[in-house]
């Protein structure tokens, strides 16, 4: 198709370059400059979408953020799919794919559309009235066909294929829009030296200026200003899309879409995040449709919008337009539009007797002017095809016909990112509108954002913006006389029970949905948004929101102000969840933590398994062994000889200080006053409410220096933990926290041979059992690397545990799996460690513990240190359901009649297997395994009162069947610890 | 009350919609009142309603500070569901699911009670471990829930990235089938409109200030900013405001408010038929009737009385799905919002008397409350009416914190809604 509805001058678009696009698989072109919404006007296409609800044949509305209609998906393939585009910011690039949504089979024919033949029956709210009926029916049949005709485009079938960026920045100035009030806030600002950052959606700066071919020189000697100051960073093609708390604001920043179907190596886009001493919102403002019966025909667009496909695109929007107004601007629309060559049949003026240079203007162009009058219906299907326009009151209407209609109820500023800042509104009567009033944090407001219509005024406030978000002195602001329009449905005097006079048009909200549900006891404007729907669309309400007030104000007879706004959230415009996920995708998402023995692992065909954010080798199968089988043959290994086990994972916090043990003793249940440097002791860590978050073993390396260690998922909770408690409740302490789980490698020998394999490794320190004895810690050198050696043992047997600095990890652990071999050392991973603790009765903290449990209840009551005057959770203990409740649940051991019967983990207990359902369960299974050691399956379970039960029979009833068991003592192995002391 | 139905709509689409009266009345206060519940949210009015129908109590008024439903009620991703851990919540949250089912028809408002099953996603033996001690405790209490395979996970919801190399890959999840979704708003308004037909005052713009008592020291009234109101029976339903009111009546209460956030895709055809939560990675996502995608983040880490949430916790739950359901990259967000939401130390609500006679209190309901609305309303009356708790709900008491008797769902399972 050739552009035929394209100008032969003027625009800034460039001509010299076309720009082959299609739609609905339809081949078009376009230029450089055009939005995918102005290309498809210069090929005469209006008819872009259908509505929500109706299905209604939609057009574009607007030019830019504000368009409700004109939605469209675009994308190469399904990996560069996005639904629910405007048309009106997709700019053109070559090749460009879109498609119309929410229409089967094809934008002209749409099956859905019988919902707009049978709209009496589905008025606002009308699902909640019905479909109740019979129960289930709701989610069987009546939802899914609902959900069918809702929704609008389609979801992306692939995966997206391209890449985002992130990036913090800080400056004394963020001006977001770069319009004239924008641009001259931010030269002034930038005059005095400031870090100024200034942002704008358009590819250009400009704003309203990019329609004024007039204010051209103005502009250009700006732009050429702007380029003079290192001081600026200039952002174009970047929405402020949220305003945080701290003067934080969300930027997202296209960088690629513009430039089409290029690779996805470079960034899709960037969000920003800007911490600014000072915000200017120079955001301009949004014109209002009119709400007149039939006012959503393809066709029917914004007076400024058309003035803008004119004079900034160089499009036709048609070929004969009537202009619809309450407001002086639409009537410079109508001169653009007809010294471009539209046939303006009439302006029709709601205004009893409207005045001022723009009518002038009008008047001397010879365009026919109709006041105190007022459409009262359209007519069209695909596009609108007449209006009828009558006088105010008057019964008889003249029909025009047209191609075009233009409609402007005036302008309402975009007050959206400052009243996201928590800013007050302020309802300016002159202009029918709320501006920006009392700031909640250091922003201003400048242009026609702030109430300013006059270029000059934009200008004024822009620059008295700047300067004082520079601590400068402001002049007076320009005076000016400013116009409001109208707010509402227009007077049409036809029933309104058979009209539809749009007011949201994406979601087919109607005024008399409006007064439908005020008539129904919806009242606070919250609950007709909500009832109705109108401006829950992807547009937020931008075009219909004072609209809808405008009819509840005048239904209820209550003023605008006393009706208030719906609250402005996040974000301005949507912005792809890619933006804010960022870097953080595939391997950056949540990044894996190996340990530095993790190569070697994979090296030896481990296989490994996820422990928070880590990878710990799980066993270490040979040839074809399965996990059962390489976990019995690791277990006999390290039970006979001698096993090596990574436990790097472990947490490490160095606590330092005079005061380290006396913190300590605050915050475990242990004492530690009286442990010697060199000694090791298990601790116990509590919530304040009594119950164990955590435990490990902690070393004194000197008076003043402890090496704790937690869990492995435990690590950042327990240091945010002893953080929260020394800066807020032992601020009378002086120590020190330093995190250290990955300084070290930790490389844990054990097995009656340990010793024998690391003596010939170790310097400087004698590890025979008389001097090193169990739980004792020594600084030394292992392998020729400075190393803090623990005996220590979590399988039962003579062990240690060896920290190096992490990058020797590798290294040590070699050395000893070397000096090992002669000893029959096999490295062995997590399951086993599972399992040979589990033989010793051993808890693990999240596994044997819930969040529900107390030393006590897993028979760690020794540990307390009793004499001790309080510590994190003391108190809670002494509650009468922790200290004497009798029916507790308590760690004990569970054999099954089977032996080969291996329970499931998580399995509950009951007495009676054969009582219905439900039934009353006395504890589960915590731990549940094979033991190679015993030849016979072993669990662990917590049981209500379960220390009292030992000896006793209950049951664990799985699905169909039941099992046996005994309650048991839960050290199943080498009760008398005689082989720790190897 | 006006019969709603497919009939009701018939004649009205041929009547000009003219005859549809108000759903509930604009009552202004009355001098005295047999009860008074403070807090117009699902919880509040389900409780007016049910002291009214099960109770016989008709001069009931429930007091709302701004619009009724504005607070968590319409606000919360509608997450419905009842497989909790221990007999207590179970039972307490059953009873709420069985009262869903059937709660359009007693209400005559189709509240969209929808059971597509919320599937929740293990990635580790550690998750596998603790849903498995849910599945095999629901079962022995009756209650739906049973493991998937991550090919089962997949077939019931598409969607779902189930590659084993994944960023915490799903190695299983546990799937109610009863569980699901229903439409917030209608919740709050088909309880308003059911309660009002029964003779229920509700009452807007009302915010309650102070709370009297007389010299034993029991409740006699309320002072809010439309004036006076005296009633002996008060039950304060007020969500994140509720330490706020307690501390009226010099009650302090085991709470902690932070913000909760939540936000929606742009509306999109059918593509997701169910409701996935993952803990392991903070995520938990569904698709409304509109068509919007439903995601749910979580807290922020500090506690606020600020409706809205931290950009970087909001960034992460987007983190989060992107790699679960790797084609939503490029679905945009629509709009971003916070609730606030009180927290207990253990993570269960408080449904109960107070030390001060006449004073009830609902609360605590944190970050999952919807789902418990007409269970809780229901056992909130059943409270209030007869001066003590229903065996369903006497161990949500107040005392439990005291005596360490806590049902602590959140450590046994970190699951937040
Ligand atoms: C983002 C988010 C997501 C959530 N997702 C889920 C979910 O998926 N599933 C789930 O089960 N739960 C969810 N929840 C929790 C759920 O929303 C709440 O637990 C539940 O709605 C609470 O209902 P309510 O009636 O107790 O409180 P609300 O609905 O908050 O009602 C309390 C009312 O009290 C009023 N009030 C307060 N102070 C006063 C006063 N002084 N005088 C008069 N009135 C007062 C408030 O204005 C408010 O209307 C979510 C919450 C949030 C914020």
């Amino acid at each position: 198709m050739t552009q035929k509805y394209r100008l032969a001058t003027g625009g800034l678009i460039d001509r010299r370059v076309t720009v082959p696009f299609t739609f609905d698989g339809k081949a078009m072109t376009g230029h450089a400059g055009d939005t995918l919404a102005s290309a498809l006007l210069a090929n005469g296409v209006h008819l872009v979408g259908r509505s929500f609800k109706y299905h209604r044949p939609r057009g574009i509305v607007s030019a830019g953020a504000e368009e409700p209609n004109a939605l469209v998906g675009v994308g190469r393939d399904e990996g560069h799919y996005t639904p629910n585009l405007r048309a009106t910011q997709v700019e053109l690039y070559h090749g460009l794919r879109a498609e119309s949504q929410n229409r089967t089979p094809s934008l002209e024919r749409d099956v859905g559309s019988i919902t707009d033949r049978l709209w009496r029956f589905f008025p606002a709210g009308f699902y909640y009235k019905t479909f109740m009926w019979p129960k289930g029916a709701w989610t069987k049949f009546f939802e899914p066909r609902i959900r069918a005709i809702a929704g609008l485009g389609r979801s992306p079938a692939a995966p997206d294929a391209a890449r985002y960026a992130q990036i913090y920045a800080h400056c004394d100035v963020l001006v977001i829009g770069a319009g004239p009030a924008g641009l001259s806030a931010a030269l002034a600002a930038a005059e005095t030296g400031a870090r100024v950052i200034l942002c704008d959606e358009q590819p250009q700066f400009g704003g309203a200026l990019l329609a004024e071919p007039g204010q051209s020189a103005w502009l250009a000697e700006q732009r050429a200003r702007l380029a003079g100051f290192a001081n600026i960073t200039m952002l174009p093609r970047t929405i402020a899309f949220g305003y945080f708390p701290h003067n934080m604001i969300g930027l997202a920043q296209d960088l690629t879409d513009h430039q089409g179907e290029t690779s996805d190596d470079a960034p899709r886009g960037r969000l920003w995040q800007v911490r600014a001493k000072q915000v200017i919102t120079a955001t301009g403002a949004i014109e209002r449709p009119l709400v007149f019966p039939d006012n959503d025909r393809p066709g029917i667009m914004l007076a400024d919008a058309a003035r803008t496909y004119v004079e900034r695109y160089a499009v036709k929007p048609g070929n004969r337009a009537v202009v619809f107004t309450a407001h002086d601007d639409a009537y410079r629309a109508a001169v653009s539009l007809h010294e471009a060559g539209v046939t303006i049949a009439a302006i029709v003026d709601l205004r009893e007797s409207p005045e001022g240079p723009c009518l002038d203007a009008a008047r001397a162009a010879g365009l026919p002017i109709r006041t105190h009058a007022t459409i009262i219906g359209t007519e069209g299907n695909l596009r609108v095809a007449a209006v009828s326009v009558a006088t105010i009151g008057a019964a008889n209407a003249e029909r025009i016909a047209c191609d075009l209609v233009l409609m402007s109820g005036g302008f309402t500023p975009s007050v959206h990112l400052f009243s996201q800042s928590r800013g007050k509104l302020a309802f300016d009567p002159a202009l029918d509108a709320f501006i920006p009033g009392t700031p909640a944090e250091p922003t201003i407001a400048a242009g026609a954002a702030s109430g300013c219509q006059s270029l000059e005024a934009a200008i004024a406030s822009g620059r008295a913006a700047g300067l004082s978000a520079t601590g400068q002195a402001v002049a007076a602001p320009v005076a000016e006389t400013v116009a409001a329009g109208f707010l509402g449905e227009v007077p049409h005097g036809r029933d309104p029970a058979s009209v539809r006079a749009f007011v949201d048009f994406q979601n087919d909200v109607t005024a008399k949905d409006i007064t439908l549900a005020l008539a129904e006891g919806f009242r606070s404007i919250e609950h007709v948004k909500r009832y109705t729907t109108t401006g829950m669309a992807t547009d937020q309400g931008k075009t219909s929101n004072m609209n809808a007030l405008g009819i509840v104000s005048k239904s209820l007879g209550v003023p605008i102000p006393s009706i208030g706004t719906t609250t402005f959230r996040m974000p301005y415009t949507p912005i792809p969840f890619g933006y804010f996920a960022g870097y953080a995708r595939g391997d950056l998402f949540e990044p894996v933590r190996e340990t530095p023995i993790h190569a070697w692992a994979a090296e030896q065909g481990a296989v490994f398994e996820d422990v928070s954010l880590w990878k710990r080798a799980r066993y270490f199968p040979r040839g074809a062994e399965t996990m059962h089988e390489a976990v019995a043959r690791e277990c006999a290994a390290v039970r006979a000889g001698v096993g090596l086990f990574d436990a790097s994972t472990l947490g490490k916090i160095e606590i330092t200080g005079p005061d380290a043990a006396e913190f300590l003793n605050r915050m475990y249940v242990n004492a530690w006053t009286k442990l010697k440097p060199g000694r090791l002791r298990y601790g116990i860590l509590l919530r304040e409410d009594g119950f164990i978050i955590d435990d490990g073993v902690v070393g004194r390396i000197a008076d003043d220096r402890f090496h704790v260690t937690t869990t492995t998922g435990g690590a950042a909770r327990v240091l945010n933990m002893m953080e929260d408690y020394l800066q807020t409740e032992f601020t009378d302490l002086k120590v020190w926290l330093t995190s250290t789980t990955e300084q070290y490698a930790v490389i844990a020998v054990q097995g009656p041979r340990a010793r024998e394999v690391i003596a010939p490794l170790v310097e400087d320190a004698d590890i025979s059992a008389a001097a090193m004895p169990h739980m004792s810690v020594v600084e030394c050198r292992v392998a020729g690397v400075p190393a803090r050696l623990f005996r220590v043992s979590f399988t039962g047997e003579l062990g240690f545990e060896i920290n190096v600095p992490a990058d020797y990890g590798r290294a040590v652990w070699e050395a000893i799996d070397q000096a090992g071999q002669t000893h029959g050392i096999v490295p062995y991973g997590t399951e086993t460690m599972h399992v040979l603790r589990a033989e010793k009765g051993y808890i693990i903290v999240g596994q044997e513990t819930d969040g529900t449990a107390t030393p006590d209840d897993v028979g760690l009551t020794w540990a307390i240190g009793k004499a001790k005057p309080d510590f994190v959770g003391k108190r809670a203990l002494a509650r009468t359901a922790l200290a004497s409740q009798t029916d507790r649940k308590q760690l004990v051991g569970l054999l099954t009649a089977d032996p080969a019967e291996v329970l499931e983990e998580g399995a509950h207990l009951v007495a009676d297997p054969a009582q219905p359902i439900p039934m009353t369960m006395l504890g589960h299974v915590t731990s549940s395994y094979w033991s190679a050691a015993l030849n016979r399956s072993i669990a662990l379970a917590m049981v209500r009162n379960g220390r009292a039960r030992i000896g006793e029979t209950l049951h664990v009833p799985l699905p169909g069947r039941s099992v046996a068991v005994t309650l048991t003592d839960p050290v199943f192995y080498d009760p008398e610890g005689a082989r720790l002391d190897g | 009350m006006q019969k709603f139905s497919a009939f009701a709509l018939a004649k009205e689409a041929l009547s000009g919609q003219k005859g549809w009266t108000r759903q509930w009345r604009d009552a202004a206060p009355k001098p005295a009142y047999e009860a008074i519940i403070v807090g117009g949210g699902g919880h509040g009015l389900g409780t007016a309603y049910y002291l009214a129908k099960k109770h016989g109590l008709r001069n009931i008024a429930v007091l709302e500070k701004g619009w009724i439903g504005g607070g968590n009620t319409g606000r919360n991703t509608t997450i419905i569901r009842s497989n909790y851990l221990f007999d207590e919540s179970a039972a307490l949250y059953d009873h709420s699911v069985k009262l869903w089912e059937g709660l359009s028809a007693d209400l005559n408002y189709n509240v969209m009670f929808s059971q597509r099953g919320v599937m929740m996603l293990s990635h580790n033996v550690h998750d596998e471990q603790v849903f498995k001690r849910h599945v095999h405790a629901n079962r022995l209490n009756g209650v739906d829930n049973e493991w998937l395979s991550p090919d089962q996970a997949k077939s019931f919801c598409p969607p779902l990235n189930i590659a084993p190399g994944m960023r915490h890959a799903v190695t299983g999840a546990a799937l109610q089938r009863r569980a699901g979704t229903a439409r917030h708003d209608a919740v709050a308004w088909g309880y308003a409109r059911a309660a009002d037909a029964l003779g229920v005052d509700i009452i807007q713009n009302c915010e309650v200030t102070g709370i009297d008592r007389d010299a034993s020291g029991r409740v006699s009234g309320v002072q809010t900013s439309r004036g006076a109101i005296a009633t002996r029976r008060l039950g304060i339903v007020a969500a994140g405001n509720t330490s706020v009111l307690m501390a009226m009546a010099g009650q302090r209460m085991p709470l902690e408010s932070y913000p909760l956030q939540a936000l929606v895709s742009e509306p999109i055809k059918p593509i997701f038929p169910c409701v996935v939560m993952s803990n392991t990675i903070h995520a938990y996502i569904s698709q409304s009737d509109k068509g919007e995608l439903v995601i749910g983040a979580g807290t922020d880490a500090y506690i606020s009385y600020s409706q809205r949430g931290a950009l970087h916790i909001s960034s992460h739950t987007l983190e989060a799905i992107c790699e679960l359901f790797p084609m939503f990259r490029r679905m945009r967000m629509l709009r971003n919002w916070g609730g606030i939401v009180d927290v207990t130390p253990d993570r269960s609500p408080i449904i109960a008397k107070t030390e001060v006679p006449g004073l009830y209190v609902n609360c605590g309901w944190g970050t999952g409350g919807f789902k418990a609305t007409p269970g809780s309303a229901d056992l909130f009356a059943y409270t209030m009416a007869k001066d003590e708790p229903h065996k369903i709900n006497a161990p949500f008491n107040l005392e439990r914190f005291g005596a360490g008797r806590l049902i602590d769902e959140a450590a046994a399972a970190a699951v937040a809604h």
